[in-house]
């Protein structure tokens, strides 16, 4: 394990795995000319987005569709805690949770990941051993980013070394904000090679870059960086993960992969509570980027009262009656 | 000026404390008894009725945490402020169920002494309901009586604001929070009394009134799980049996219909209050 700060932490970015793909292998070789690329990513409507993303949210799914959707959903989620007061117990039972999210019912679908800090991802590591769920950890100063470098990649190599499958990183919004574009690409290419084989999501934290405009630069950013998922927030700022935002990350994980054939995983995180928001979600997937998109694999959602709502919502079709929240189990 | 035009009322559901539309969008024509229009009303669905037992368990831990005290004090306001609208109750009262103003206002009245009458027993519950227990061994037993938990109520359909004063009133003063279904054809005291509610201390979704058919809301309430008991006083006798077997799946608490609507002015003890109760008891050892 690394507690050790390693004073040679920065990562060498020099070609390799610093560069971006083609055909934006060049965009990278100085701030302005990284600014200029990004600036001169096409502009969203704002309106129209949120307009789009209205429409989408007006679809009904009912039947054998929500049933459908309802166990993709829970099979997309990254069951978090994220709690200054968790503890190893609390792993455990969320842990035993994602195993078996309805425990009165075998034909449930175990959920994606599990999602905790860094210092607990050895607990859930062993607690969801043979199961084929991976363990998510927060690393990099979670949820500011306000710390050095060497902080940051000792806190990711320590998350990894404890187990973790998957780092969810923040980035340095003060950087971004400021247009210090190179500093948080080249953070993210460092964290991503501290990763080593475990898959990094990069979150923007989406309700502190205000524009939406904003939101598409850091998504070109955090892919042309490496990261294998780019998340919209770490869920401790409001408003977290909302349908437009959703839409402007969907169409720039669509634009990257036509533009160089990497398929990016998007993740919304925090604010989504219920099975209709999940089910909106889902939509709107199916309508930006296609169905390409619609596994565990290409999307998750970062949550953690989700999954009782959708649990209530899948009783509920299997029953046909309405159920409580007597009926699912506190956490 | 005897030409303005009449001022046409379409009345909404009281949910959570708020004043919704009814999710499905539908409303309904409300006559008097001799035909004639009085106002729109809400009509509510299953998903409204869903909507309403989410509010009512949101409710519930403040409602049966509070004092016994405060609970009455509570329910005491609440007669003060329908004494203020007692003129707008009697001509509802009076076109609804076609009596004489002289007695609709001692409907009213009857109305607001039950509910005042009911504001005083929640402080007394646990002294009559309540009892130290004679046990074999080193022990002090009690019990005590503590609020079921959501209910689920369907109001008389005759008569509209006594006999639903009578059956919610209860329920409130038991420490619970309710989901009611007012009269069908006779819902405009059930609306009247949503904004006495919503005007007085009571906290939001501690009581919910939807207008609309009991029959149809009535089954969902009845099989929902998250629904501790119901009041079937408004069902009709075949739908009261159907209810009364399909509350059986979550093992409910059923206060069942009596077969002809009851003359609400009897005086009714305790009958409505003890079945929304559990009994709690306790032992606790004495001793060294």
């Amino acid at each position: 394990m690394t507690h050790v700060l390693d004073p040679n932490a920065l990562a060498d970015t020099s070609g390799g795995a610093g560069t971006p793909p083609d055909p934006f292998a060049d965009v990278t070789r100085s701030n302005d000319a990284f600014r200029a690329f990004l600036h001169g990513l096409p502009g969203v409507d704002q309106v129209g987005a949120e307009a789009r993303a209205k429409v989408l949210g007006t679809r009904s799914i009912k039947t054998t569709a929500k049933a459908w959707a309802i166990d993709t959903a829970i099979s997309m989620v990254d069951l978090t805690t994220l709690e200054g007061a968790d503890t190893p117990g609390k792993v455990r039972s969320l842990a035993a949770k994602a195993r078996r999210p309805d425990p009165t019912d075998p034909t449930c679908p175990a959920v994606a990941a599990v999602c905790v800090y860094g210092d607990l991802a050895g607990v859930a590591k062993e607690a969801l051993a043979g199961t084929g769920i991976n363990v998510a950890a927060v690393a990099t100063a979670f949820p500011s980013g306000r710390a050095s470098r060497e902080v940051k990649l000792a806190d990711v190599r320590d998350a990894v070394a404890n187990g973790a499958d998957e780092i969810d990183m923040v980035i340095d919004r003060g950087a971004f904000l400021t247009g210090r574009y190179l500093d948080v690409f080249e953070e993210i290419v460092a964290v991503k090679e501290a990763c080593g084989p475990a898959h990094l999501k990069v979150i923007l934290e989406t309700g502190e870059l205000v524009t939406l405009d904003a939101v598409r630069r850091a998504s070109w950013l955090a892919m042309l960086a490496g990261g294998d998922f780019i998340k919209t927030s770490t869920g401790k700022v409001s408003p977290a993960a909302t349908l437009p935002v959703c839409l402007v990350m969907l169409e720039a994980v669509r634009d990257f992969r036509a533009a160089t054939g990497r398929q990016i995983g998007v993740k919304p995180a925090g604010g989504i509570r219920t099975t209709k928001d999940a089910v909106k979600h889902l939509v709107l997937i199916n309508e930006t980027v296609g169905a390409d998109w619609l596994s565990p694999d290409w999307f998750r959602f970062g949550a953690s009262s989700l999954l009782n709502d959708l649990l209530l919502q899948r009783q509920k079709l299997r029953t046909g009656h309405y159920s409580g929240p007597d009926h699912v189990s506190v956490d | 000026m005897s030409d303005r035009l009449t001022v046409r009322k379409t009345y909404k559901l009281y949910l959570g404390g708020a004043f919704p539309r009814s999710e499905s969008g539908r409303t309904y024509e409300v006559h008097d008894t001799k035909g004639h229009f009085l106002a729109n009303a809400a009509w509510a669905s299953r998903k409204d009725g869903r909507d309403a037992v989410v509010a009512a368990r949101g409710a519930f831990g403040t409602w049966s945490g509070a004092t016994a005290y405060n609970r009455g004090q509570v329910l005491y306001r609440v007669a003060e402020v329908m004494e203020g609208r007692a003129a707008q109750f009697t001509e509802e009262v009076a076109a609804g169920e076609g009596l004489s103003p002289a007695k609709a206002r001692a409907a009213v009245d009857a109305a607001i002494d039950r509910w005042v009458w009911y504001a005083g027993w929640t402080d007394k519950l646990a002294a009559v309901l309540g009892s130290t227990n004679p046990v074999a061994g080193p022990y002090f037993g009690f019990s005590v009586p503590e609020p079921t938990g959501v209910v689920a109520v369907l109001a008389p359909q005759r008569s509209s604001l006594l006999g639903l004063v009578s059956v919610l009133a209860p329920v409130l003063a038991a420490g619970n929070t309710a989901v009611v279904v007012s009269s069908k054809e006779r819902p405009l005291p059930a609306i009247t009394l949503g904004e006495v509610l919503a005007t007085s201390d009571v906290p939001g979704g501690v009581v919910n009134l939807l207008t609309g058919d009991a029959a149809e809301i009535g089954p969902w309430l009845a099989e929902h799980a998250d629904v501790d008991a119901i009041d079937l006083a408004g069902a009709p006798a075949p739908l009261a049996m159907e209810l009364e077997r399909s509350a059986a799946g979550t093992i409910k608490r059923v206060l069942r219909a009596p077969a002809e609507e009851p003359d609400w002015s009897a005086d009714p003890g305790l009958s409505r209050l003890r079945p929304f109760l559990e009994t709690k008891s306790v032992w606790h050892p004495i001793g060294v």
